[in-house]
């Protein structure tokens, strides 16, 4: 569904992503996993158009995107969320999910109807009325899952929705995120959240400083060498393996 | 719940369309005449600056532009004046797209964009001062010909409805904006416009609408000013007196709300002539004035007299949607 193909993104001397491709297939659940400032994020901007690569493709079914823009991805169908949360503070939480609303409904009343659907879906309902600013950590994070589900995506991107959450709230969340794969929405997401990523994905890919250094299913990823080497150093794959403790 | 929102611009058109009953004073008129006109200004303003963020401090470009197409048009051509009127709409939002095209697809934001508006009106001020085609700096003087299809008037109240007429209608499109998808759009590039982007947003079209609108209704203000005192030149037209006012109303009035910019228009120019009352004809008194009422909305009251309105009576807030 989605392909990316030899990404690379410079930025002046710096090289954030190093010819990375990916492969997203239709209904699953994706992880993209990585040490922080592998360039997850930045590859994140490549395929939602907000960073023009410097070389390499954007291939949405079958159609190259490479050179389209945000708003026009959004409309293909592609929708992010951020890591570093964006609401509009000044709106509520009902209006921030009905911008996401009018991207396919142009009547106010069905954009309406269709934020209140959303909400309900991802668990705000109670919080319709309060002003985004007013959220805790959790709920700006449904916010962000709310207002980019509210577009009706096909594939949705999602960049740490996880993060910053305490464990009851992740247990609450996982079956949320399930539950939207399984209505037919492709999922692509960044995790840190481990017990998450080996729950929820088929499909895991890591990124170490640039570069895609293994993919393959969650449990197979975690027991690669080069992956327990890029979060933990060198040789340490090697003194796992002597100890016989390979759980990273 | 639709039609709750326009409620209070019927009400307040209505009270205002029945003071030339209550007084036949000149300075009465003069005062309705002209914060109608400035009024007008202020909600063109606020479309862009309000709704949309995108602060300007040159809006008296449009308004200029739309003093002197009508005056141009009717002093060179001999155009019709509603003809006229038309066309100066046209210039208006032209202006805006130009100036909208120029800086927002390089992406100015903030006081950058505020600094390129006020260029704008300056270079028009200076042009406008200079060229023959404007009258220079001696101005354009229009013959004083009464009779509606002129667009002028003998009787003072009938100019005063008229303004009021034009006022009514901006206060309209800004109603139906405030619950479109248009106007969702418009709210999202001023909250944040990367999350706008992400949503489908296409940030650089609204912000093109948005200019073009403002731009359109501030110059239909300018309109009305040539049609009242049938002169124009470069310093009324392009000056920054119109900038300032039609950037301040709808701070002191509840900033992107509907009906902002004319209760501060309103609430302003109303102290201001209350202080020229009480204190004598000391120049630049209610200058003054305006001052203070800047300072204290921005210390105490940043969503100006409607948010104040929202703050201390909710229901009642509620109640007339705002």
């Amino acid at each position: 569904m989605l392909e990316i193909a030899d990404i690379t993104m410079r930025f002046g001397g710096l090289v954030a992503v190093d010819r990375a491709s990916l492969h997203v297939e239709k209904g699953s659940i994706t992880g993209l996993i990585g040490p922080n400032g592998a360039g997850k994020t930045t590859l994140f901007g490549v395929i939602a158009g907000f960073l023009k690569p410097t070389q390499g493709r954007v291939i949405w079914q079958s159609q190259d995107i490479t050179d389209l823009k945000p708003h026009q991805r959004a409309e293909l169908g592609i929708a992010r969320t951020f890591q570093i949360v964006q609401p509009f503070q000044g709106l509520n939480v009902l209006e921030n999910i009905t911008v996401g609303a009018y991207l396919r409904h142009h009547r106010a009343q069905d954009a309406i109807e269709k934020a209140r659907a959303v909400a309900i879906r991802v668990g705000l309902e109670k919080d319709i009325d309060l002003p985004a600013s007013s959220l805790t950590v959790a709920g700006r994070k449904r916010l962000e899952l709310a207002r980019a589900l509210a577009t009706e995506p096909k594939l949705l991107l999602l960049d740490e929705v996880l993060a910053g959450l305490n464990p009851s709230e992740i247990r609450d969340i996982i079956p949320v995120i399930r539950a939207i794969r399984d209505d037919g929405v492709t999922i692509l997401m960044i995790e840190h959240v481990m017990q998450a990523v080996m729950n929820l994905c088929e499909q895991v890919y890591v990124l170490a400083q640039g570069q895609m250094i293994a993919h393959g299913t969650p449990a197979s990823v975690c027991n690669d060498p080069a992956v327990i080497e890029a979060y933990l150093g060198k040789g340490a794959a090697a003194r796992m393996a002597q100890t016989g403790g390979a759980h990273a | 719940m639709k039609l709750q929102g326009y409620l209070p611009i019927l009400v307040v058109t209505a009270l205002l369309a029945v003071v030339p009953f209550l007084s036949n004073s000149n300075t009465l008129y003069n005062f309705m005449v002209t914060s109608l006109i400035i009024a007008l200004a202020a909600q063109g303003w606020n479309i862009l600056g309000g709704v949309a963020g995108q602060t300007s401090f040159g809006h008296a470009l449009f308004f200029g532009v739309g003093c002197y197409t009508a005056a141009m048009l009717q002093f060179h051509f001999g155009i019709n004046a509603w003809l006229a009127f038309l066309m100066a709409l046209a210039a208006g939002a032209g202006a805006g797209f130009i100036v909208g095209f120029l800086s927002f697809r390089a992406g100015l934001r903030g006081s950058y964009f505020a600094l390129i508006t006020l260029a704008f009106a300056e270079l028009m001020r200076i042009l406008a001062n200079a060229s023959e085609w404007t009258g220079g700096a001696a101005g354009l003087l229009l013959k004083l010909d009464p009779g509606f299809a002129n667009m002028q008037f003998a009787s003072r109240a009938s100019f005063m409805w008229l303004a009021l007429a034009f006022v009514f209608v901006g206060l309209l499109i800004s109603r139906a904006i405030a619950g479109s998808r248009f106007g969702a759009h418009l709210v999202a590039v001023r909250e944040n416009e990367d999350a706008a982007r992400a949503l489908g947003v296409d940030v650089l079209t609204v912000k093109l609408k948005a200019i073009s609108l403002s731009g359109a209704m501030t110059a239909a203000a300018g309109v009305l000013y040539v049609q009242n005192f049938l002169y124009i030149d470069a310093n009324i037209g392009f000056g920054a007196w119109i900038s300032i006012e039609a950037l301040l109303a709808p701070l002191v009035g509840g900033r992107g709300l509907v009906l902002g910019p004319l209760i501060g228009t309103f609430t302003l120019h109303g102290l201001g002539e209350l202080t020229k009352t009480f204190a004598g004809r000391v120049p630049g008194i209610d200058l003054m004035v305006f001052a203070v009422v800047l300072i204290c909305v921005v210390a105490f009251a940043s969503d100006g007299m409607l948010g104040l309105l929202r703050r201390f009576a909710p229901r009642l807030a509620k109640r007339i949607a705002l």
